[in-house]
């Protein structure tokens, strides 16, 4: 700014008002096209017929012990294993401080007999293979992904390779001694 | 340069109104080029080529593909068996970006070993840098459109990627998603995306020229034209010398389409997406390998950066780099001709890439070509490690160091004295 300007008492008020109104209406402005873009990157999250499919209902019945299913849910699989006495026992007698992620087997469970995970592995969302009779488990028993190598134990934890958490459990209730609803 | 004088009433009548012929002219007819590019300046105007096809293939395929998770993949097979020429068509479009890879690759390499990055052509590098971007971005949403076994899981293990991100991370994949897996509302907007990045593309490619005609076209020597003995309008020297290239590469292009339209693609992909299958060894197409090897060669933590977390970032940043060359560069000769030390390492880089891209395609437990003890993990990180150290550590200390030889006072001076050789 000139020093012409700065001397001069009647510019310099018109020029602070002129700056200040230029500042308020881009800010309002701005303000206004974020207001505008939120309905398109909200239109982008997972709608009300989507989130309506968040809930399944599935019966243990035919599940023998030592065998395990997937089911979707949300459109990835769940895990649910009717564990065997042998797999309960391995999960519970891990040393906390040899796990990636520390949990106990109880904090992952509600009935000791039925193990429920996702069946996403955390590290790029691959199916970790273990679920149908025949495929490999993997060297801790319970899962293993092919994609990059981890192996998860009968609790469905991570016990070794790339991945760094262990398999989600959902959100999941027991409705009678042999039907779950998950979600 | 004055304006042309017009003696077509009609196109004089146009272009006192909107001067978009003399625009042409100036761009396209009298634009003074170099005389002395050689054929590696043929890979822009390929491209330019490239990108027109895909569009136009683009837009036919769209009149006969739905995009829906229960019709995408059967849709894609009607128009491989019943649509009139739907098979060329479509295996022009998926071959098509493989040879846009191929050219604009060729085309940055170009760029590197000339020196084309350098000032005043910042802005210009920068913008192709957005359109490797770009161009990346519409080919995995591409990718996932025909929905087979390798689009889904393509699309779910570089969606993950951004879950490496600290508490953003789960939220935005689901908002990227649209649901909690990738779903039928990730493929409507792939396919949305797909159709609109092309036109972002096709932007940022007239500012690419424009800048470029702002700046003037490199040259193998580096040094600017400096008289109007350096130059030749660009019509017909080159028009002509990039339509022989085109027919060239044309060839090439057919020997794919029409003799190995899958070569180039993975075999997974014609078993339909299936959410509850892994297939047991998921690869990237092959213009994404070396950065796949980059994500996957860090597998260890450093100062509590989670692996996954910091293998996303040397992926990105493998590209974001090159924003930065211009600077890293602190040699004062553009062209590597006249480098005799950098030259060798910009040779060492390519294969470097080579590598990583090898090294991309097999799984971290193999050996390395079959060789004992050399696992490809190792290798990969070896040749991340060259990736990285070649921009920030070769570039700045061989610029400074290195006795380059010395240049031609002009380009005219530099093609006489190669004539009298020849």
């Amino acid at each position: 700014m000139s020093q012409t300007v700065h001397s001069s008492g009647e510019h310099q008020p018109d020029e602070n008002r002129r700056d200040f109104l230029t500042l308020a209406t881009t800010a309002v402005g701005a303000v206004g096209v974020g207001c505008a873009l939120l309905p398109f990157v909200d239109s982008m999250n997972p709608s009300k017929d989507v989130l309506a499919l968040a809930s399944v209902e599935v019966n243990l019945a035919n599940i023998p012990v030592g065998q395990a299913i997937k089911v979707m849910w949300r459109g990835k699989p769940v895990f649910i294993r009717h564990r065997t006495e042998r797999e309960i026992n391995e999960a519970e007698d891990v040393a906390l401080n040899e796990l990636v992620d520390p949990q106990t087997d109880d904090a992952r469970v509600e009935k000791k007999e039925w193990l429920v995970v996702v069946g996403v592995c955390t590290h790029l969302g691959c199916i970790p293979m273990g679920t149908a009779t025949g495929e490999t488990r993997g060297d801790y028993d319970g899962w293993y992904c092919p994609c990059h190598g981890s192996h998860y134990d009968t609790s469905g934890r991570i016990r070794r390779g790339p991945a760094p958490l262990n398999l989600v459990v959902p959100e999941y209730e027991f409705l009678t001694d042999t039907s779950v609803r998950i979600g | 340069m004055s304006a042309p004088q017009w003696n077509n009433k009609v196109v004089k009548w146009v272009d006192d109104r909107l001067p978009v012929i003399s625009m042409l002219h100036h761009s396209a007819y009298e634009y003074p080029t170099p005389k002395n590019l050689s054929y590696m300046w043929n890979f822009g105007s390929l491209a330019g080529f490239v990108l027109v096809t895909m569009i136009l293939t683009g837009i036919f395929l769209v009149m006969n593909y739905t995009p829906h998770t229960d019709m995408a993949f059967e849709s894609v097979e009607r128009i491989m068996r019943d649509v009139n020429y739907g098979w060329l068509i479509r295996y022009i479009h998926m071959n098509g970006a493989s040879m846009f890879f191929i050219v604009v690759f060729i085309h940055i390499f170009r760029g590197l070993y000339y020196g084309s990055y350098k000032a005043p052509r910042e802005m210009l590098w920068w913008i192709g840098i957005l359109i490797l971007l770009a161009m990346m971005a519409t080919a995995f949403m591409g990718y996932v459109l025909p929905w087979g076994q390798m689009s889904f899981w393509g699309a779910t293990v570089i969606t993950n990627l951004f879950s490496a991100f600290p508490i953003i991370g789960d939220p935005l994949v689901t908002w990227l998603w649209g649901g909690f897996s990738v779903d039928n509302p990730t493929l409507n907007r792939f396919f949305s995306l797909h159709y609109l990045m092309p036109f972002v593309i096709l932007g940022l490619v007239v500012l690419h020229v424009w800048a470029l005609h702002t700046v003037r076209s490199n040259n193998p020597t580096g040094v600017e034209i400096k008289t109007p003995a350096d130059a030749i309008p660009f019509h017909p020297y080159y028009t002509i010398k990039d339509l022989y290239g085109m027919g060239v590469f044309l060839i090439f292009f057919s020997v794919f389409v029409f003799f190995a339209p899958d070569f180039l693609g993975h075999p997974d992909n014609y078993i339909p997406a299936n959410p509850l299958v892994t297939p047991p060894h998921i690869v990237p197409e092959w213009y994404f390998l070396p950065f796949y090897a980059i994500l996957r060669s860090i597998d260890f933590t450093i100062f509590g950066i989670p692996a996954k977390l910091l293998g996303v970032l040397a992926m990105f940043a493998s590209i974001v780099i090159l924003f930065v060359i211009p600077w890293l560069d602190t040699s004062k000769v553009r062209s590597s001709k006249f480098r005799p030390v950098y030259k060798w390492f910009f040779w060492l880089f390519v294969i470097d890439t080579f590598i990583l891209g090898y090294c991309g395609a097999k799984a971290p437990d193999d050996y390395f070509l079959g060789i004992p003890g050399l696992k490809v993990i190792v290798m990969g990180q070896l040749s991340t490690l060259y990736y990285f150290a070649h921009f920030l550590v070769v570039m700045p200390l061989v610029g400074k160091m290195e006795r380059t030889k010395p240049l031609p006072a002009s380009i005219s001076e530099s093609v006489l004295k190669e004539g009298a050789n020849a």
